[in-house]
């Protein structure tokens, strides 16, 4: 596998088919999992994550590290930075 | 002091029910202190027993209710006291019962669901409430 194509992540969350704000929930209960300087990603097919999500990682401070488009879902990528 | 957001909840149906909710959640989510002042139907779908009983959908809206039940149920979309239980997990939501309510129907704090911490006055929420950036009726 490239590195390109392959986002090695701590922590995988599949929010696939949940409703909002269920993948947001579903994000900052992972943030609390992990450890500083860890990441972990979010699979969301909720429309308003593309929003809410890039907000919320701004105002608690995290890294946006990458939103990856796939087919009938997003893959949002977390940096836990405190 | 953290940005507050106070929902007066007066309705009892699902729909408003799952709406009180949700917002609450993303209040919490973003880090607002959230209020939540129960009174009349918004107090009663909060009874212990009504929490999972009540089915009743906005009346103007009477013919989506069973398909709308329907497709919350076929898309598992979580009971509006789940979403309401994990906003109370993530940040600082705090629910409160109308006295006048309780005492006009012959209801007591022991009847409601422990989600709802405390008993207060009109007077009380508004002097909680009056911080609040987002004030909702609902």
């Amino acid at each position: 596998m490239s590195e390109t194509t392959t986002l090695t992540v701590d922590k995988s969350i599949d929010a696939r088919g949940s409703f909002c704000p269920g993948p947001l929930l579903e994000l900052i209960r992972g943030v609390k999992s992990v450890e500083v300087d860890q990441t972990l990603e979010v699979l969301s097919s909720d429309p308003g994550s593309n929003k809410d999500i890039p907000i919320w990682v701004t105002k608690a401070k995290h890294e946006l590290v990458a939103i990856v488009q796939e087919e009938g879902y997003n893959r949002f990528v977390i940096r836990k930075t405190h | 002091m953290a940005d507050k957001m106070s929902i007066i909840l007066f309705s009892g149906t699902v729909d408003k029910l799952m709406a009180a909710a949700t917002l609450a959640t993303g209040g919490a989510a973003m880090g607002q202190d959230v209020d939540i002042f129960l009174t009349f139907w918004g107090l009663n779908a909060f009874r212990k027993d009504q929490v999972r009983t009540n089915m009743k959908f906005s009346a103007d809206f009477a013919e989506f209710a069973e398909p709308a039940m329907q497709a919350m149920q076929a898309k598992n979309v979580p009971h509006w006291m789940d979403v309401l239980r994990s906003a109370t997990e993530i940040g600082n939501v705090h629910v409160k019962a109308c006295g006048m309510t309780l005492e006009l129907f012959g209801w007591t704090k022991d009847d409601l669901d422990d989600i709802v911490e405390d008993v207060i006055g009109v007077g009380s929420f508004v002097e909680e409430a009056k911080d609040a950036r987002i004030n909702l009726f609902i």
